[in-house]
């Protein structure tokens, strides 16, 4: 242990020199980390940078090549993700992993469930203490729920309740506030501070770096696999963190270009889908960024794919440049010239095994057409020009966008639907889990295309974006549009207030 | 680490989540369903033909389930784990003849039976280890294994054929034999399955099963050992797919090398009807048992009815498909009444928060 300094308090877990390759890519070069006892440490670092992959190296996932884990100061050797749990490190990751048709309570304690005589399962002590850890952090799910149909604030709930039944030393959270806004974020924060003070070692990994200020004591930067440097958080500030992560200074992160809106291009009306969203109307115009804000599961993505016609709607009017569109048809909607960008790039966005060429051409298959027969030729040319105007970063375009990182993949998605022309484009989530790097250059393309007359409908749970972007701001509070604020007066104050129901 | 409560526990309860309650209504109804169905078909062919519920209709209808019950019971636990064993019907006929072929040399019983779960277990060790270690689809492995199995068994048989004159008397006749209209082998399916369920429930092992083919990358980050957990699951169905060959032997005592051709739809068709999800993580073995019992009481009924056995193979297949449809309607309305109750308990929360 090089780095243990004299009289510092002995680190619960730690990387001595790790790294780690898969196949000719290497993820990590020589990283040493130190979570001490009650404090919150943050890692920080662009897509690609090999957080994920020193995630799972202390989660027992991946072994290290060379270097080593130090666990209370000694080596230790993970074979597998139980015996980091057994040595009570437990990871939440950015998708919380629970088992869709087990309760609660059963994903909470599945592979160490308490046991009876002869190994047989305790159900009714595992309902028990599920309904006291339920209670510990307040909230009030039902143990015997199944975990299927819960809200992702509520799964990382799960989790939580999963890392505190085991006694947790060290707790790694893995973007844990990506899909969540406001009070849940919150919550979020309240519980793990509380953790802190209990003298649980916590390693924090966020993109929203206010985050990261709001929380941490300490924050540990990697750029390529290497590690950059460890910090207290105190007299830092965002761009210098910034600066250690891109390596370089980096262009304004919201580029607002100033448009005069032209007319309107998208025009929703009384649009209810029972149980899900009730009346809710807005206009937006030509050159218009308008931003969707609201806590996740007030109906904001609902609406979106309703408006685009996945998902049907049970009264309300839709018009797009004057035409009429037709409930539950996105393809008549995609005719009309609207482009929907989906929240889940890897599940609806994309099709991850297929090549960057082939996933941009998918929504042009129609107009790469020659004598009733794909045009290969057409289709190559159309996917390289967008690829290249995106500045998407690949080694050939037939590579399987999988090989691509989450900030490219999104490239590709918003490349794929760019590519039709769209007079009004819906972006769900345009920046979650991307690098800043990345962000800036996605919200500078948002920027150019309001400024050729896109109408765009952005949706984000980051309300920074939503401020830096939009022209107006709607937010959305169970189902229902509960303000209007004008770009002037957008304050995250105000924003929450409304999303969370509080009259503004 | 004891965590004091974080945040301010809410004064009023939210409604605790009757969906959970629903759900788990609708999938124990699932079962109850199919019962109902069994019942009904019972006490109709019953009112069309008195003689139907004789001692000898139970028992014969109870027979003619029993290979079935148990062959699913071992389908079920794969089907789980999101996989599938099409190979059921060729371990049953290479494991029945081997038992024939062993008591017409003058063996006992019991290691005729023994023999026929050990190799009933060859089998499915083959197919649990080829399934969990070469991340193939189980559909095509199992499809393989099934005309490899059915090709040994070929070859081996020839045109050879054992009849019951060639067994011991003791075996046939516990074959047909039985308590009242309770068949012997009825007995030993119900024990075989009351086991079944009762690991599947009380052991982590088994709950490890739904968990896995619920979410696999959860069951791997949970520390579960996914690939011994499969091989289990295809153990256990070919020890219950060789048993059944072993009885099989004993109940028609006529086994050649066709024996079982083809008997792995039928399987999944009972499993899949008893309401065992196709895609993992949900289901039971007594729903897959109360497959089975309907599926083959089909057989018994028509006939009882005076409607020609042709339509056997249509009615079963239209029961699959009902079924199917059944539980996509089902889930359906449960995703509604969830999601009207999550906007109506959230609306009960922020009621609080203003």
């Amino acid at each position: 242990m090089t780095h243990a300094t004299d009289s510092g308090p002995t680190p619960v877990l730690a990387l001595d020199g790790v790294s780690k390759s898969f196949g000719a890519v290497r993820a990590l070069r020589g990283v040493s980390l130190e979570l001490l006892p009650g404090e919150v440490h943050a890692l920080a670092g662009e897509n690609g940078a090999g957080k994920s992959t020193l995630i799972k190296i202390l989660a027992g996932v991946h072994r290290p090549d060379a270097g080593r884990v130090l666990l209370d100061g000694a080596a230790a050797a993970f074979h597998g993700p139980a015996d980091a749990r057994d040595a009570g490190i437990a990871v939440i990751y950015q998708e919380p992993t629970l088992f869709p048709d087990l309760s609660i309570a059963e994903n909470i304690f599945m592979g160490r469930q308490p046991r009876r005589a002869l190994g047989l399962l305790d159900h009714r002590a595992m309902l028990t203490a599920t309904a006291a850890l339920m209670a510990r952090l307040g909230v009030a799910l039902d143990p015997e729920r199944p975990a299927r149909g819960l809200s992702i604030a509520d799964q990382q709930i799960v989790e939580i309740a999963k890392a505190l039944s085991f006694d947790a030393r060290v707790l790694i959270m893995d973007e844990p506030t990506a899909a969540l806004t406001g009070s849940e974020v919150a919550r979020l924060f309240a519980v793990v501070r509380t953790l802190r003070e209990q003298g649980a070692a916590v390693l924090f990994i966020s993109h929203r770096l206010e985050e990261i200020f709001a929380i941490a004591q300490r924050v540990t930067t990697l750029r390529d696999g290497a590690w950059i440097a460890s910090e207290p958080v105190d007299g830092m500030t965002e761009d210098d963190l910034v600066r250690r992560m891109v390596g370089r200074d980096l262009d304004e992160l919201y580029p607002k270009q100033d448009v005069v809106p032209g007319e309107v291009a998208l025009s929703v009306r009384r649009l209810t889908r029972e149980g899900v969203f009730t009346d809710v109307s807005f206009e937006v115009r030509r050159g218009e960024i308008v931003g969707l804000a609201g806590l996740v599961g007030a109906g904001r993505t609902e609406v979106a794919r309703a408006v685009f016609g996945v998902d049907r709607w049970d009264g309300g009017e839709v018009d797009l440049d004057g035409r009429r569109l037709v409930n539950g048809a996105p393809s008549v909607a995609m005719a009309a010239g609207l482009a929907l960008v989906p929240e889940d790039r890897r599940a609806q966005g994309l099709v991850m095994g297929m090549s960057i060429e082939r996933n941009i051409a998918l929504t042009g298959l129609r107009t790469t057409v020659r004598a009733g027969l794909m045009d290969r030729a057409a289709e190559r040319r159309r996917s390289v020009d967008w690829a290249v105007r995106l500045r998407v970063k690949h080694a050939r375009i037939a590579d399987a966008v999988s090989t691509l990182s989450g900030g490219n993949q999104q490239k590709v998605v918003l490349a794929k639907w760019l590519a039709t022309g769209p007079k009004v484009l819906i972006v769900d989530e345009p920046t979650r889990g991307i690098d800043v790097g990345t962000k800036a250059e996605v919200h500078r393309l948002l920027g150019e295309l309001a400024a050729d007359g896109v109408a765009i409908v952005m949706i984000s749970s980051d309300l920074p974006e939503i401020l830096g972007m939009a022209d107006r701001v709607l937010v959305m509070h169970e189902g229902r549009i509960a303000a209007e604020i004008p770009r002037a007066e957008a304050t995250e104050e105000a924003v929450m207030a409304a999303a969370t129901g509080r009259a503004a | 680490m004891t965590v004091t409560t974080p945040t301010p526990t809410p004064a009023t309860e939210v409604p605790s989540s009757n969906g959970a309650r629903l759900v788990d209504r609708v999938f124990k109804m699932r079962e109850l369903a199919i019962l109902v169905v069994f019942l009904a078909m019972i006490a109709i062919t019953q009112a069309g033909n008195s003689e139907f519920l004789s001692e000898q209709g139970i028992k014969d209808l109870l027979l003619n389930a029993t290979i079935l019950v148990l062959v699913a019971t071992g389908q079920a636990l794969v089907v789980i784990t999101r996989n599938v064993d099409l190979s059921v019907g060729s371990t049953l006929g290479i494991s029945a003849f081997a038992a024939g072929t062993y008591l017409q040399g003058g063996g006992s019983s019991v290691v005729a039976v023994l023999l026929a779960v050990a190799l009933g277990i060859g089998c499915g060790l083959l197919n649990g280890a080829l399934v969990s270690l070469g991340q193939v689809p189980a559909l095509v492995v199992t499809l393989g294994t099934l005309y490899i199995i059915r090709g040994v068994d070929s070859i081996w048989v020839g045109s050879r054929q054992i009849t019951a004159a060639d067994l011991p008397g003791g075996f046939v006749d516990f074959g047909s034999g039985g308590v009242f209209a309770v068949p012997y082998l009825a007995l030993i399916a119900l024990a075989v399955l009351v086991a079944t369920a009762f690991c599947l429930k009380h052991l982590g092992g088994g709950r490890e099963l739904y968990a896995l083919g619920s979410n696999p990358e959860a069951a791997r980050l949970a520390g579960i050992p996914l690939r011994r957990r499969i091989l289990t699951a295809y153990t256990v169905c070919g020890a219950l797919t060789g048993l059944a060959g072993a009885l099989y032997l004993a109940r028609f005592g006529n086994v050649d090398s066709a024996t079982g051709n083809g008997y792995e739809l039928t399987v999944v068709s009972a499993v899949v009807v008893g309401g065992v999800v196709f895609t993992g993580g949900s289901g039971s073995v007594y729903g897959a048992a109360l497959g089975a019992l309907l599926l083959t009481s089909i057989n018994s009924v028509l006939p009882a009815l005076g409607v020609s056995s042709v339509w056997v193979m249509a009615i079963n297949g239209f029961l699959l498909v009902l079924a199917i449809a059944v539980d996509r309607v089902v889930a359906l309305r449960v995703a509604r009444a969830l999601r009207k109750r999550a906007v109506s308990s959230s609306n009960g929360r922020s009621g609080r928060r203003a």
